[in-house]
């Protein structure tokens, strides 16, 4: 009797920790579409199939490794390039502690051990960083060398002087036969591959995501974002800057961590190619193309880019990474803030003016970007308005 | 200084040959010191391009490995398939880097000053682009140019390499030069310490952004036209260099010559020591903890450490 009475009020309390301005979408239809995407995505299994489904869980994966470059880059203002670096190493240790000690119960203790190796390492890297008082894009340079480096390691290992317990780093070549997940110990165990994955990794995805929307609309979500705005007033206003900073970066390399698990988990392997420069882009892109500043936007983003790079790989492999620049560029140059808000604000655009407003302010803009992209190449098209198109063309 | 080198490349080899028989008779360590000048040349050259755009401009070029690589393949191409004099072949290689860079500079970096991180990530994409291209147009790996003037005498090392410190230096000097001897450089300048007096005062700042941002391009291209002969011509190459120059923009700190110069000196030196012990990666590590420490111990880079001892001689005086 009391439970009904409980649980309604205890609901809406975890709702309002869950709303805030610093997240997109608070509003009755937004959590009802949420609702029905998450529907949506737990039945795809029962209608792609379980093979579809284990080749989605991998973009899941990669979505823990989005959150955790939205927190750190898109709510603090730290660009971070060794996000991969996290989940490298995750990735790595999970691999050696869970073939040495073998088995499911082996498995299941090799999660925990590699998300706290990957949080250990953004600690360790982010105490030096932080407390050393680097700042701005000097973090950004530094973490891409740490995770340039790393890769420069783990190629070398190819000897048999690199093995850890059983597992021989093999260099380039990486560490094969990673077993699919299991939980549990020996004879008691579920081993997770298709489906079965996919549910699981679909539902610490959306464990994260409402954490992550818990801490960005709390009292430290507002210190984060201070920060991003101006860290020498958040200074002055008495936080401990550089311990707020510290924190996220660990937090954001346990979560990259844990992305990193997954993905060593499905893909049945481990190679250095984690470290590489051009698998350090891929999280950026990520964000940047769904929104930064939009945590959902960077699970969105995700999902569009890997698609994308999937469709790519199989049909134009050599393309892939022109396109991923691509987008890249066009991105900032052209929708800075990304498609998410860039959806938000044209939704709110089009409930305060309506239709008619909106087309005629979106020809403005089309026509002023397109004269200062022409301006830039030495065209000068200003004054050239009332004479027409041919004028221009004979510039 | 290409022109330059090349007159005296034929003989240089062999007075330096003697001149360093002459050391080793007395008890110095030739080989070792062979192999840190080379280090110091390769971080100095490595770093010097994206010195000036980031000390100049406080932009980040991300692609600067990849316009590293442009210099390599106009200077490799314009050898194999023109069969241009390798001198000549590397004047092109960084004027054409210089002349890419000026287009980027107009049509993308433009528009993104003020917004730092975001034109290293434009940066980066460029970069991206610009290796993949390169492999889909011209494949996996070009026939490489043979390295001038041999070996050192009486020494497994390359006459070549030696010869990069010379180029290192006198790239460094004709830097100093221009950005402090001549009317360009001190607009350019002017622009990067108050872009609106220096505006009042009648300076085109547009142009000069553009101009700067050409140069420091070129440099990396020459960078790139130098180290043909000796490297191996892949559309990755640029990453070898990324590195070295960035952690060298790091510890250097905002001055472009004193900086490099400083960072490269010490950098290369610890590079050389490390690697000879232990193998390139402790090399790599070395220089990575290096750079850390100095940032921890000195936040404004080599730099600021050198101002500070400059003040505190002049307060002597």
């Amino acid at each position: 009797m009391m439970g009904s009475d409980v649980l309604p009020s205890r609901l809406t309390r975890i709702a309002t920790k869950l709303n805030g301005p610093n997240t997109l979408g608070n509003s009755r239809a937004f959590w009802t579409a949420f609702a029905v995407g998450m529907l949506a995505m737990i039945a795809y299994p029962l209608v792609a199939g379980s093979y579809k489904a284990g080749q989605t869980s991998l973009f899941l994966a990669y979505g823990l490794l989005a959150l955790s470059l939205s927190l750190i880059w898109g709510y603090t203002g730290i660009l971070s390039f060794g996000q991969v670096a996290f989940f490298g190493i995750a990735g790595y240790t999970y691999a050696i502690v869970s073939l040495n000690l073998g088995g499911a119960f082996g498995q299941t203790v090799a999660l925990p051990v590699a998300v706290i190796v990957a949080t250990l390492s953004a600690f360790v890297l982010g105490y030096f960083m932080f407390y050393g008082g680097v700042k701005n894009v000097y973090v950004a340079i530094l973490t891409l060398v740490v995770t340039l480096v790393l890769e420069t390691f783990m190629a070398q290992t190819a000897g048999s002087e690199w093995t850890i317990g059983t597992v021989k780093l093999g260099g380039f070549n990486g560490i094969p036969g990673i077993r699919n997940f299991a939980l549990g110990v020996e004879g008691a165990s579920i081993t997770l591959s298709g489906s079965g994955f996919y549910w699981f990794v679909l539902a610490l995805l959306l464990l994260t995501y409402l954490g992550a929307r818990i801490l960005v609309n709390s009292k430290y979500g507002y210190a984060l974002v201070a920060i991003r705005e101006d860290a020498e007033r958040t200074v002055m206003l008495g936080y401990n800057v550089k311990r707020v900073k510290l924190a996220v970066f660990t937090l954001s390399g346990a979560l990259a961590g844990l992305g990193g698990v997954l993905y060593a988990t499905w893909g049945n392997y481990m190679d250095p190619s984690v470290f590489t420069i051009a698998f350090a882009t891929i999280p950026i892109v990520w964000v940047t193309l769904g929104g930064r500043e939009s945590l959902l936007g960077a699970i969105v983003g995700t999902i569009i880019i890997e698609r994308l790079r999937l469709w790519f790989s199989i049909n134009a492999s050599e393309y892939a990474i022109v396109f991923v620049g691509a987008i890249l560029m066009f991105t900032i140059l052209f929708v800075p803030r990304g498609i998410l808000p860039g959806i938000r604000d044209m939704y709110v655009f089009l409930r305060k003016h309506g239709f008619q407003e909106a087309i005629e302010r979106g020809r403005l803009t089309a026509q002023a970007r397109l004269q200062s992209l022409l301006g830039s190449a030495g065209v000068d098209v200003s004054e050239s308005e009332t004479a027409g198109g041919s004028e221009v063309v004979r510039e | 200084m290409v022109t330059g080198f090349s007159a005296t490349g034929t003989l240089t080899p062999l007075i330096i040959g003697d001149v360093l028989g002459a050391l080793d008779s007395v008890g110095v360590p030739v080989q070792q010191l062979l192999q840190m000048a080379d280090n110091i040349a390769f971080i100095a050259l490595a770093a010097i391009g994206l010195t000036i755009i980031f000390g100049m401009m406080g932009v980040i070029n991300l692609a600067h490995g990849e316009f590293i690589m442009m210099g390599a393949y106009i200077t490799t191409l314009s050898v194999n398939v023109a069969a241009i004099p390798l001198p000549i072949a590397m004047l092109l290689g960084a004027i054409g880097t210089a002349i890419f860079g000026a287009i980027v500079e107009r049509t993308i970096v433009r528009r993104l000053y003020g917004r730092l991180l975001d034109s290293m990530i434009v940066t980066f994409g460029l970069g991206l682009i610009l290796t993949q291209g390169t492999r889909i147009i011209f494949g996996n790996s070009l026939q490489s140019i043979g390295t001038p003037f041999g070996q050192v005498p009486g020494y497994t090392y390359s006459g070549y390499r030696v010869l990069l410190l010379f180029a290192a230096i006198a790239v460094l000097g004709a830097v100093y030069l221009v950005f402090t001897r001549t009317e360009f450089g001190v607009q350019a300048r002017a622009t990067i310490q108050d872009p609106d007096t220096a505006r009042a005062m009648g300076v085109d700042t547009d142009r000069m952004y553009t101009i700067t941002f050409a140069i420091g391009s070129g440099l990396a291209g020459l960078t790139g036209a130098l180290y043909a002969p000796s490297a191996t011509i892949v559309p990755g190459m640029g990453q070898s260099f990324l590195v070295e120059s960035f952690v060298t923009v790091v510890t250097g700190g905002s001055s472009v010559l004193l900086g490099t110069a400083l960072a490269g000196g010490i950098l290369g030196t610890i590079n050389a020591i490390f690697s000879n012990l232990y193998g390139n990666f402790f090399g790599q590590i070395a220089l990575l903890i290096t750079a850390i420490i100095i940032i921890r111990l000195l936040p404004d880079g080599l730099t600021g450490l050198a101002d500070t001892v400059r003040d505190k001689l002049g307060e002597q005086q």
